[in-house]
């Protein structure tokens, strides 16, 4: 039995969100919008999702309501956290021109609030430190990532409640946290297992009104956790396809995919890990100013792949190849690792409901297809 | 400083996109500053054969009178835009260019002689060399405002390229096909509007017309799944820019099966 966590009563659970509130942090956490569960500004707790259920099956997700107390009794929905740290779209800097002509730059300073975001899974965790690395652990460091990230507090909920499109039990992160946030919850029947990671999340829990938790709790716990992970029925063909992929860039299952794939980009939307983006410029109509944003963009967009009058991934074969070899395969060279991390979102939200781990299987299972 | 010369003309067409300058506000006023407005016969000034630097063209081609005055205009302006869905793609009235319009004409007026119409309604590009196509039903301000910045700056107007998806993402609206089955055009339509529809939970009626790569069998497939049958793909695709490709094959397509 450990001696590190805690028990914190179901009638109690308010306490986390206004102790956080007291503190200072802006508290964002999920509930329901439009059908779906996103992550928005938490006030209270009655705005968390609960007895809501999610189904969710390769380009359908539907929620259902249950008689049950529990506010995390679900997997995932269409975003991640990701969001909150790479925005959408941001202005960067803006330039102005003197009344003598001159141009002058400045730097669009994000406006940034300490922030604890409850309710982050696993997956979402083990995406964010991928992110990391994209943005903070290069030679240049990405600044508004950064100020982003610094404010960050993480409430984290382990996954009792995988949905039919989840396998992060295969690719090693889910659905336990181990690492990345500053407290994780499990939750039981009548309350919360709580585990503090760091001193920050210490001192939190000093402020709850916990006990230590009994062995019989623990034990719930414990099963729950296995049984969420038994659950899963999904999985890539293995952990790292750099080579299976690479050796099968000819394969015919890429073209039969493009013959279903919309070329949308809903899948790089919502992957947290993919951090592709495109630059822009949008003047003022008097010529005087003018704002340099970025915005979300995709391997699958048409200018994606364009330089100087050659554009190398010129239909859907190629950029869906471009999205499943860099995705399983580069990345590992890259980052060090996969860059899926198993979490269904692409498999979910595909409108046309293309099924990355049934494709990756196909790919990798045949033979040496190579030119 | 010579202030470039501007023209709005209208052709057959409902005067929407002409309404994406008057709904400008404050920016028509810097616009007025920066050119000289020649014909612009909703807003006041009218001059239909002045030479000009921009004509703005909305409205397609669906008259014999419309044939002889988009010549002359392509011949008094040095750059020419189609502005909408109808001036770029035949607009909703070339739904009629699948019909036999005589006998529609006949059906429908009670002197059906008093009616000059063309069989077809035709986008502008089927006449003129269009320098730039806006798309849109209707277009939208800032779409004027970008290119003729873009234009005043010397640079070509970048075209459009994302599909609405990408922009429905980026604007973290839950997609209503996933969601909630309802049919949704905005995988193979332009991006334009900023995702209108889906922010307030219906499907795309494809306004901003077909996207660069638009895989639309692979949509009608999917509505198809979600329980639509052919007559109702087809008039998913033969709507608002019918006349455009793929648009047009893919809608037939389901219309005839
Ligand atoms: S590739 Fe798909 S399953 Fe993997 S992390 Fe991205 S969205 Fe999730
Ligand atoms: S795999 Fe699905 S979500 Fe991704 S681009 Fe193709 S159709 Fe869109
Ligand atoms: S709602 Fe429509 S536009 Fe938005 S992601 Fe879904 S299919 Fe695309
Ligand atoms: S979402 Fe589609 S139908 Fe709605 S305004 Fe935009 S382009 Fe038009």
């Amino acid at each position: 039995m450990r001696e590190d966590l805690s028990f914190l009563a179901r009638d109690n659970f308010p306490t986390l969100l206004t102790t956080l509130q007291e503190a200072g942090y802006h508290t964002v956490g999920p509930q329901l919008r439009d059908g779906a569960i996103v992550f928005d500004t938490l006030n209270s707790v009655d705005q968390l999702p609960k007895g809501i259920h999610d189904q969710q099956a390769p380009g359908s997700y539907r929620l259902e309501k249950s008689d049950s107390p529990r506010l995390f009794a679900w997997a995932n929905g269409p975003q991640a956290i990701k969001p909150y740290l790479f925005t959408p779209r941001e202005v960067l800097w803006r330039s102005q021109r003197s009344k003598t002509g001159e141009l002058n730059f400045s730097t669009v300073e994000p406006e940034v609030k300490p922030t604890a975001i409850i309710g982050v899974r696993p997956c979402d965790i083990a995406a964010l430190y991928l992110q990391d690395k994209h943005f903070l652990q290069q030679e240049k460091v990405d600044p508004y990532y950064k100020k982003r990230r610094e404010q960050l507090l993480l409430i984290a909920v382990n996954c009792t409640h995988p949905t039919n499109t989840c396998f992060c039990a295969s690719t090693g992160d889910g659905p336990q946290a181990h690492y990345g946030f500053d407290i994780v919850l499990t939750e039981l029947d009548d309350g919360f297992l709580l585990e503090a990671h760091n001193q920050r999340g210490g001192a939190l829990l000093e402020k709850l009104p916990v006990q230590p938790a009994t062995e019989a709790q623990q034990q719930h716990a414990e099963h729950a956790l296995t049984h969420a992970a038994e659950q899963q029925t999904r999985q890539l063909p293995g952990q790292n396809l750099n080579d299976a992929l690479f050796k099968n860039l000819q394969h015919p299952q890429w073209q039969k995919i493009a013959d279903r794939c919309l070329g949308c980009g809903n899948c790089t939307a919502v992957c947290p890990t993919c951090f592709c983006h495109s630059e822009g410029e949008l003047a003022a109509l008097d010529g005087q100013s003018s704002e340099h944003h970025r915005e979300w963009d995709s391997c699958f967009s048409p200018g994606h792949s364009y330089i100087h009058g050659i554009t190398i991934r010129p239909d859907t074969r190629t950029k869906y190849r471009q999205w499943m070899t860099h995705k399983l395969g580069g990345w590992h060279a890259q980052y060090g690792r996969s860059g899926c991390v198993g979490c269904g979102r692409c498999i979910s939200w595909c409108p046309v409901g293309i099924d990355l781990t049934a494709e990756a299987a196909i790919i990798c299972g045949e033979g040496d297809k190579d030119e | 400083m010579i202030k470039p010369k501007i023209a709005v003309h209208k052709f057959s067409s409902c005067d929407g996109c002409q309404l994406a300058f008057l709904n400008m506000g404050e920016s028509l006023l810097a616009l007025a500053d920066r050119v000289e407005i020649m014909h612009f016969a909703e807003a006041g000034p009218v001059d239909e054969n002045a030479s000009v630097d921009i004509a703005f063209v909305e409205g397609s081609i669906a008259t014999q009178h419309d044939l002889e005055r988009i010549q002359k205009i392509r011949a008094n302006s040095a750059y020419l835009i189609s502005m909408g869905a109808c001036a770029t793609a035949g607009g909703i009235q070339a739904l009629r260019n699948m019909a036999d319009t005589q006998q529609w004409i006949a059906g429908v007026y009670a002197q059906p002689e008093y009616i000059d119409t063309l069989d077809n309604s035709e986008p502008i590009s089927d006449h003129v060399k269009v320098d730039l196509a806006l798309w849109g039903c209707p277009i939208n301000s800032q779409q004027i405002i970008t290119t003729v910045r873009d234009l005043l700056f010397r640079v070509t107007p970048k075209p459009e390229r994302d599909k609405l998806c990408l922009e429905c993402k980026r604007q973290q609206q839950v997609c209503v096909m996933v969601s909630r089955g309802e049919s949704c055009m905005g995988a193979v339509t332009q991006n334009g509007c900023g995702a209108l529809c889906p922010s307030v939970g219906r499907g795309c009626y494809a306004c901003f017309g077909p996207a660069e790569d638009a895989n639309c069998p692979a949509l009608a497939n999917r509505l198809e799944g979600l329980g639509l049958v052919d007559r109702e793909i087809a008039q998913k695709f033969l709507f608002i820019n019918s006349a455009a490709e793929p648009f047009q094959s893919t809608g037939n397509k389901r219309k005839q099966s």
